[in-house]
């Protein structure tokens, strides 16, 4: 089953094309990578998918209703973890959690529960009372996934989630992405290479707005005739921009 | 049920910040004392409870234009907004959940004002209670202004505007505490333009058991109530829908 399909999708600030024409088809369960160097057209893809931004033209579909006509039935569907820290500063850990699965329909004993789970799942027991102002980096930033994941998404969209976290809490966090393979379809953005490697089903890498490469690592690898992915990614990359 | 959860957290944002509680409750009452202690060795009527209880409680109404302006830039700003858009909360939503939190606030800081000045002498009796009355819209306005202030600027800004800006405009548009003839016979008609010292006069007079003038303060307060409101669900939903 498709979860995701864009046809045409493109999107223009005036004279800037941002993204061109990108056709994509992401199965049901699938983790797919967007990858590439800043202002691929990465984020404004992620923006028209999560209906925080209109295309100019073309269309997506998520679970089969278009982001142009049905964008509260998608809402209710996906979880975002924005780029930025987007956490609610006053608000203590628990508070945060059990806010965003209120305004996701939970009624307050529901939304307690499932708090009480993230608490579980992301280790903020020792913090769950403390107001996330007061949070670390690393910790606002595993507070801004917990709230994405707390409504139990069909979609995850994380944009670049990793940033900012140490060595250890980037690794628990590739093992709570794991886990959500195959239930959840999966779009991450992110900078690290080994982190897409490790965690992609298939990658599509973006350069000047379009779509230059789609497929698992080894696909991607032959198609460049290089190496190694890293040498694949920098050829691929940087294809558009050449131009 | 999400309004309520929305405006939950907007509350408790609000009141979590002890600067708000002090501009928004403390300084009102502290100049109240100030004042009135003041004007028992001043001559007049200018510095009685009378003339200064209507007058500083608006004044003191004026800082939720900052409460609400602050919150809602510091939302915007933070990507925490952004985080909102991209859940199944509706404009109406967004509108009310901003809305709501702000009354109970400018409710409870007029009770206090009010109940500072009948300790300090002032006479309570029906009159007291349709003069608290009155301000209610005034209320409304302030919290227009402060939305629309957070769509439009940062938190600075808004920091500036309606924190330093707005409650000097206040004070010296309303004759809270001197009248506005004393700067000119210009300054008065601006003054008359504006809402400020009808909300002040309309509770005066509801005090002093007046009423002809009702109807004439209460439109000019009811005019500029509705079109900072309209402007702030339109601007509202014109961010909400960028792009």
């Amino acid at each position: 089953m498709v979860d995701i399909k864009t046809e045409n999708l493109t999107k223009k600030y005036r004279n800037l094309t941002a993204v061109d024409s990108i056709e994509l088809s992401i199965e049901h369960g699938e983790l797919f990578s967007l990858l590439g160097v800043n202002g691929a057209g990465k984020s404004t893809t992620i923006k028209m998918l999560t209906c925080l931004s209109k295309p100019t033209s073309g269309n997506a579909f998520i679970l089969g209703e278009s982001i142009l006509t049905n964008p509260f039935f998608i809402k209710e569907k996906i979880g975002v973890s924005p780029q930025e820290t987007a956490v609610a500063a006053n608000l203590t850990v628990r508070e945060n959690l059990e806010f965003i699965s209120g305004i996701h329909g939970s009624n307050n004993s529901l939304s307690k529960e499932k708090a009480a789970q993230m608490i579980k799942k992301f280790h903020f027991a020792k913090y769950e009372n403390i107001r996330s102002k007061n949070l670390s980096g690393g910790w606002q930033r595993r507070l801004s996934i917990a709230m994405a994941l707390i409504s139990e998404p069909k979609i995850l969209f994380l944009d670049e989630p990793t940033l900012g976290l140490d060595v250890i809490a980037r690794r628990e966090l590739w093992d709570v992405i794991s886990d959500l393979k195959a239930t959840t379809t999966i779009i991450l953005t992110t900078h690290y290479l080994e982190e897409a490697q490790a965690l992609s089903d298939r990658i599509g890498i973006m350069s000047g707005g379009k779509l230059t490469a789609v497929g698992t690592v080894e696909e991607i690898i032959k198609k460049s005739g290089k190496k190694n992915f890293e040498e694949a990614f920098i050829t691929l990359a940087g294809e558009e921009t050449k131009q | 049920m999400k309004i309520l959860v929305f405006a939950k957290r907007n509350f408790k944002e609000i009141v979590r910040d002890p600067m708000n509680l002090f501009f928004g409750i403390g300084f009102p009452v502290l100049l109240l004392i100030a004042l009135n202690t003041m004007g028992k060795n001043i001559p007049g009527e200018q510095f009685t409870l009378k003339q200064l209880t209507p007058g500083i409680t608006v004044f003191g109404l004026s800082f939720m234009s900052l409460f609400s302006g602050v919150l809602l830039a510091k939302d915007r700003s933070s990507s925490f907004l952004m985080r909102l858009f991209t859940s199944p909360l509706k404009s109406h939503d967004f509108i009310w959940g901003y809305l709501l939190p702000l009354f109970p606030m400018a409710f409870i800081q007029g009770v206090i004002c009010f109940i500072a000045a009948v300790l300090m002498g002032l006479d309570f009796n029906l009159n007291l209670v349709l003069s608290f009355i009155t301000l209610i819209p005034t209320s409304f306005l302030f919290i227009g202004i402060g939305l629309v202030c957070g769509v439009i600027f940062n938190d600075k800004q808004v920091g500036g505007i309606c924190g330093a800006l707005l409650t000097n405009l206040t004070v010296w548009l309303s004759g809270a505490w001197f009248p506005v003839e004393i700067v000119g016979k210009t300054f008065k008609n601006v003054a008359m333009m504006l809402p400020f010292i009808h909300s002040v006069e309309i509770s005066r007079d509801a005090l002093n058991g007046s009423y002809q003038n009702f109807f004439i303060h209460l439109i000019w307060i009811l005019g500029y109530t509705v079109v900072f409101l309209s402007l702030a669900i339109f601007l509202f939903n014109r961010k909400m829908n960028k792009d």
